[in-house]
């Protein structure tokens, strides 16, 4: 179990409806539906991953999060999660109002590109950053839009989100993050984990 | 009629008004059954068949000598597992496979229907055989499942009975014909009606039989259940037994004296009246017409648990049209699960040995089953 998945956890209440984008193999829905009695769907691009989820017992619709979104009503969920899915998309700002419309609230995951080991591997080597959360090469990583937490941060402000927790992730460690240990934070984190309303 | 002693007929006293304003009982529907009903009566799964299937789901066709039409699919160990759940499927009313159909007497005249029979929809095929459920005692069945005219007749059952199921697995199918589905059962039926020996439907006294018109619709519709690719794939442009083409309008090429064969094979079991009522009932099947247009509407009342199943090379009922059914039913928070089969094998996707497809139905069965 990814530490990311069981902070996700922590941020969930129980017996809530929750909608799981871009949920994979269905190893964070299972254990949110084990854990926590929530009512869980999943939307997946992918066939062979819809078809492990079918294997679990679970909910999913095979689906592009760019485009089926649509079909669920406003505010069909309590939670929607994103989890190191949003800097895939062409249009991420599209998905996270989608997100924020099907969803009361929503939480969202980001790999941070201003990591120390980002920021050092770029500027030793001079070539695009492999790190275990970004593990492709430039030609054949799903990234398109890369940001770091701070860049999240400012766009969930500049777009008027409010930002109910924002969580760093290091290894093992969480911690929360806020204005004046932003930078800090932004240096030194591996993931960015937010809970946010529109 | 068939009266072949194998076929299990259930009698139902309850009378039935059909959506033509007709009513009909003391009427007969043929079914089979396989497997075993628990105690608990909790493992049932109510199967419906397609256009031109019938009730012998598996196993060898007691009738035809065939394998059963889904035999990938139901049986021992398999998706469907017969060990397991209990299998009941019948002919759907119509049909000519033993259920009430226009090769039955017409009560008041003591002679064969044909087309005196009443047109019938979906929704009367679904609403006769929910009597099966009293038959055996269930009060809830732990599925419904079927592909193509068989997905049409799961959707209706949960919009019927939303009490009555757990889970539903409509396949390749559509909630609505569309008019290119509509289109290509006329062309079918134009075949039947047109060929000199249907008489008006009234071939059955006439001691004749339609079959040139029979086996052209066949001809037609065949070519619908399979794709471009997979015709390409298995025929290509090869020949029929010979070196050279003839010049002539023999059947020169494999494709063609393929579906010489298919035709051939379907007249000896299927009858054209019953072709053309049950084309008639999915032209008519549009499943929201009833809540002007909103297909959620259909739903409300469920807590079924849905699997939307459709294959990538179907164009028949393609892809889209199944996942309207899933964006319906997600409008309402229903809950629903769905994917969309790799396969080069067409409409008949569903039909065939898609391992894909048979394994997401056992696992969903498998979990759906454990958590009920």
């Amino acid at each position: 179990m990814k530490n990311e998945f069981k902070v996700i956890a922590d941020l969930i209440e129980k017996d809530k409806r929750v909608l799981d984008v871009g949920c994979s193999d269905g190893t964070l829905m299972k254990f949110l539906k084990d854990n926590k009695n929530v009512n869980i769907r999943g939307l997946e691009i992918s066939k062979d991953k819809v078809q492990k989820c079918i294997a679990k017992g679970l909910t999913v619709i095979e689906g592009n999060a760019e485009k089926d979104l649509v079909q669920f009503p406003n505010k069909a969920f309590d939670y929607v999660i994103l989890s190191q899915t949003l800097q895939a998309f062409l249009d991420p700002e599209l998905v996270l109002n989608e997100l924020l419309r099907v969803g009361k609230k929503a939480i969202v995951t980001i790999p941070n590109f201003g990591y120390w080991k980002v920021r050092f591997h770029l500027l030793t080597k001079g070539t695009m950053p492999i790190t275990k959360t970004l593990p492709d090469m430039w030609y054949n990583t799903p990234n398109l839009h890369m940001c770091t937490i701070k860049d999240f941060v400012h766009f969930t402000r500049s777009r008027n989100f409010k930002i109910f927790k924002s969580l760093a992730l290091n290894n093992d460690s969480i911690s929360l993050i806020n204005k004046s240990n932003l930078g800090f934070k932004n240096f030194f984190s591996d993931l960015g984990i937010f809970l946010i309303e529109k | 009629m068939n009266t072949n002693k194998n076929i299990k007929t259930l009698i139902v006293k309850k009378s039935l008004r059909l959506d033509c304003g007709k009513t009909i009982n003391n009427y007969p529907i043929a079914y089979e059954t396989y497997g075993a009903l628990n105690e608990k009566k909790d493992n049932a799964i109510l199967v419906f068949h397609a256009l031109t299937g019938d009730q012998f789901v598996t196993g060898k066709n007691p009738v035809t000598k065939k394998d059963g039409w889904w035999s990938y699919l139901v049986g021992p160990d398999k998706a469907i597992d017969t060990n397991k759940y209990f299998v009941i499927c019948s002919n759907v009313i119509g049909g000519c496979m033993g259920s009430y159909g226009p090769s039955h007497n017409d009560p008041n005249t003591q002679e064969v229907f044909g087309i005196n029979f009443p047109v019938i929809t979906i929704n009367d095929m679904v609403n006769a055989q929910e009597n099966l459920l009293d038959h055996f005692g269930i009060d809830k069945l732990f599925s419904v499942a079927g592909g193509s005219m068989g997905g049409m007749q799961v959707l209706q059952f949960v919009s019927n009975f939303p009490e009555k199921t757990k889970t539903a697995i409509p396949i390749a199918c559509t909630s609505s014909h569309s008019a290119q589905n509509i289109a290509l059962n006329e062309l079918g039926r134009q075949a039947i009606t047109a060929d000199s020996n249907w008489k008006e439907g009234n071939y059955l006294s006439k001691d004749t039989n339609p079959n040139k018109g029979l086996a052209v619709a066949r001809m037609a519709a065949h070519i619908t259940y399979l794709s471009k690719k997979g015709l390409q794939e298995k025929f290509g442009r090869k020949l029929q037994e010979r070196e050279d083409l003839k010049f002539s309008f023999d059947a020169d090429f494999q494709i063609e004296s393929y579906l010489r064969y298919q035709g051939s094979v379907f007249v000896d079991r299927f009858d054209a009246n019953s072709y053309l009522y049950i084309t008639r009932a999915m032209d008519y099947f549009d499943l929201s017409r009833k809540f002007k247009g909103n297909l959620s509407e259909a739903f409300k009342k469920t807590k079924a648990k849905f699997f939307i199943i459709s294959f990538t090379s179907d164009w028949l009922y393609p892809t889209q049209e199944n996942k309207d059914i899933v964006i319906a039913l997600n409008s309402i928070g229903a809950d629903v699960g769905f994917v969309e089969i790799e396969s080069d094998k067409g409409h008949d996707s569903f039909l065939l040995d898609v391992p894909d497809f048979l394994s997401a139905v056992k696992n969903f069965l498998e979990k759906s089953y454990l958590n009920s």
